[in-house]
């Protein structure tokens, strides 16, 4: 029989809602028993969080001091301990997940399976590969475990309605000291999730500057969007870096996705293929992002998006 | 800080449109032009640039794969590398097999950093810096956009969801480079001659006591799934118009 451990994100407070995509991936292996493994300081509170996701059977804690920051050096030989009455070792296809997954791989002797999209059997996956542009079916040797990060994008979120077990676990594992945590940036923000959020809205270089930029936020918060930006955005100045949609930013899957000023490279589409229905707004018509666009308009940004601020008001 | 090794991957250039074969064995690769993975130039253009605050660091390009990976080993010489490491192997290299090979090279050349790309832009896997760093032990500071170094440690900004993220690490260490950490130079003629002189060792991958070992077995190639031709609208009103039906919009 399989058995699946997901490493569940969470900031201390809340369970990043990754978790639950990683466990309706995870329910796709057949008969498949489900457990998440939380580390932190204190998890109690996203324990009781993980543990009412709907097909988790176990929760388990692992709280030590040393792991209040994900750092990837300290939490992969745990991981790893954990590992070893699993067959399959989910991560999240986030920052957390990329970073920390691999060191896990590698101590295991396994081989990663990155962005699996979809589970065809318990050893046999899909993922893309050259942003997108191919999707490979991939057979894993079950000579080894299999770890893996989910492509968040490719999954619903499992529903609520558990009642998993929760329980600590005390693990006899030398933790490296040659990693420290400093501090971080991040920009607190009232506005959703860029990458859980039901509408986003982004812009590119035609926008140029970070003060047209504002333009979009304006509108976005009238719509309960979030807002994301393109690579060259992005590079310019005029968003900031964890707004980047793409191949090498966020993989996103809204229900509609609004491109303003975006000519629609390859590397920008792979972060959107999953959005239900693409908008774009660009004043090039063969602009390649109308390519994949459901609704197009072609037009000056400086005057659509002002009047589209006007008509819904 | 003596020595910095930097990992480059030879790999479809990024402008190619890259297609399946239509028996979906794979993606047509013949006649497409190969380049330096652009997270491997970035990597490099770090390396060169603690070098020339620095002076006195040695700078070695390292990478595996077939011979024809010398071109690419070629311009990390023009670039400014001194000296070039080719692993040789016409097998595919799986990141875990990367990283045991890398780590054979880390142990003859003791590095103080090990500069890799975030991810290859073929397989986009972002596996083979963090799978290196684990096997040698050492700290991994993956998604770099800030790399200051002094008396044996690195300070580390990282690209993370949330946003910035910093760590201290001690050196020797593996760090994986993101996009806007700087802009690569662009090789210039002159360096390209020059690069023809500087020594490039090739050595078999079987050398290094790594197997090419099949982990993970391809199956199948797909191409994506194709949207639903859309339609256009042809002004703001019809636009708001759509997206109201859709229930996209209040
Ligand atoms: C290794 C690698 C990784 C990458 N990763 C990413 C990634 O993750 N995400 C990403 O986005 N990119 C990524 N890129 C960059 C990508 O190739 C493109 O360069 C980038 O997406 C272009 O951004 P853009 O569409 O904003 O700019 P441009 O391509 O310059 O497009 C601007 C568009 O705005 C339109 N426009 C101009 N003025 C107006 C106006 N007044 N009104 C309406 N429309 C207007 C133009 O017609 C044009 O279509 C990556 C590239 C590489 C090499």
């Amino acid at each position: 029989m399989s058995k699946i451990l997901i490493v569940g994100e969470h900031d201390g407070r809340q369970l990043n809602p990754a978790v639950a995509k990683c466990v309706t991936c995870a329910a796709g292996i057949a008969g498949g028993e489900i457990s998440v493994a939380l580390f932190g300081a204190d998890t109690a509170g996203v324990a009781a969080q993980a543990a009412a996701i709907a097909g988790v059977k176990s929760v388990l804690r692992v709280d030590r001091p040393e792991n209040t920051h994900p750092l990837a050096a300290v939490l992969a030989p745990q991981v790893a301990a954990l590992a070893a009455d699993h067959s399959h070792i989910f991560g999240p296809s986030t920052s957390f997940g990329k970073d920390l997954m691999p060191r896990v791989a590698a101590l295991l002797g396994a081989p990663q399976v990155s962005d699996l999209m979809a589970v065809e059997a318990p050893h046999r996956f899909r993922r893309p590969i050259y942003a997108g542009n191919a999707i490979i079916t991939v057979e894993a040797d079950p000579a080894h475990k299999v770890v893996a990060t989910v492509r968040v994008a490719s999954f619903e979120s499992a529903p609520a309605g558990g009642s998993a077990a929760v329980e600590s676990r005390t693990l006899q594992v030398a933790l490296p000291a040659h990693t420290r945590y400093v501090g971080a940036k991040t920009a607190a923000s009232e506005r959703p999730d860029l990458q859980t959020a039901a509408r986003v809205i982004s812009g590119g270089r035609a926008l140029g500057s970070a003060d047209n930029f504002k333009m979009l936020f304006a509108l976005a918060d009238k719509m309960g969007a979030a807002v994301g930006a393109s690579r060259a955005a992005v590079d310019a100045g005029y968003a900031a870096n964890e707004m980047q949609v793409g191949q090498t930013g966020k993989i996103i899957a809204p229900d509609m996705y609004v491109a303003i000023g975006i000519s629609g490279a390859i590397q920008h589409l792979t972060g959107i293929k999953d959005a239900k229905t693409i908008v774009a707004i660009n004043k090039d018509p063969e602009a390649p992002i109308f390519e994949v666009a459901d609704v197009g308009l072609v037009g000056d940004l400086f005057q659509v998006v002002p009047e589209i601020d006007r008509l819904i008001g | 800080m003596q020595k910095i090794m930097v990992c480059v991957k030879r790999v479809v250039d990024y402008n190619v449109r890259v297609r399946v074969k239509p028996d979906g064995s794979g993606v047509m690769l013949d006649g497409v032009k190969m380049s330096v993975n652009p997270f491997d130039e970035i990597a490099l253009e770090e390396a060169l640039r603690i070098k020339e605050r620095t002076g006195n660091v040695e700078v070695v390009a390292a990478s595996i794969g077939v011979p024809d990976t010398q071109q690419q080993l070629r311009t990390a010489l023009a670039m400014g590398a001194d000296r070039a490491v080719l692993v040789e192997t016409t097998a595919p290299i799986e990141p875990l097999t990367a990283a045991q090979a890398f780590l054979a090279l880390v142990r003859k050349e003791n590095p103080d950093i090990v500069f890799l790309g975030k991810q290859a832009i073929d397989d986009d896997a972002n596996q083979t810096g963090q799978m290196l760093a684990a096997l040698w032990d050492r700290p991994q500071a993956t998604y770099a956009s800030k790399v200051e170094i002094a008396g044996g440690k690195a300070a580390v900004t990282r690209e993370v969801d949330a946003g910035l993220e910093t760590i201290e690490i001690d050196l020797p260490a593996v760090i994986t480079v993101d996009l806007r950490l700087n802009e690569p130079r662009y090789v210039k003629l002159p360096d390209i001659m020059k690069a023809k002189k500087k020594p490039l060792d090739v050595i078999a991958l079987d050398s290094l006591g790594v197997a090419a070992e099949q982990r993970l077995k391809v199956v199948k190639t797909d191409p994506p799934a194709q949207r639903q031709k859309g339609i256009m609208v042809k002004d703001v009103a019809e636009l708001v118009d759509v997206l109201k039906k859709k229930g996209l919009i209040r």
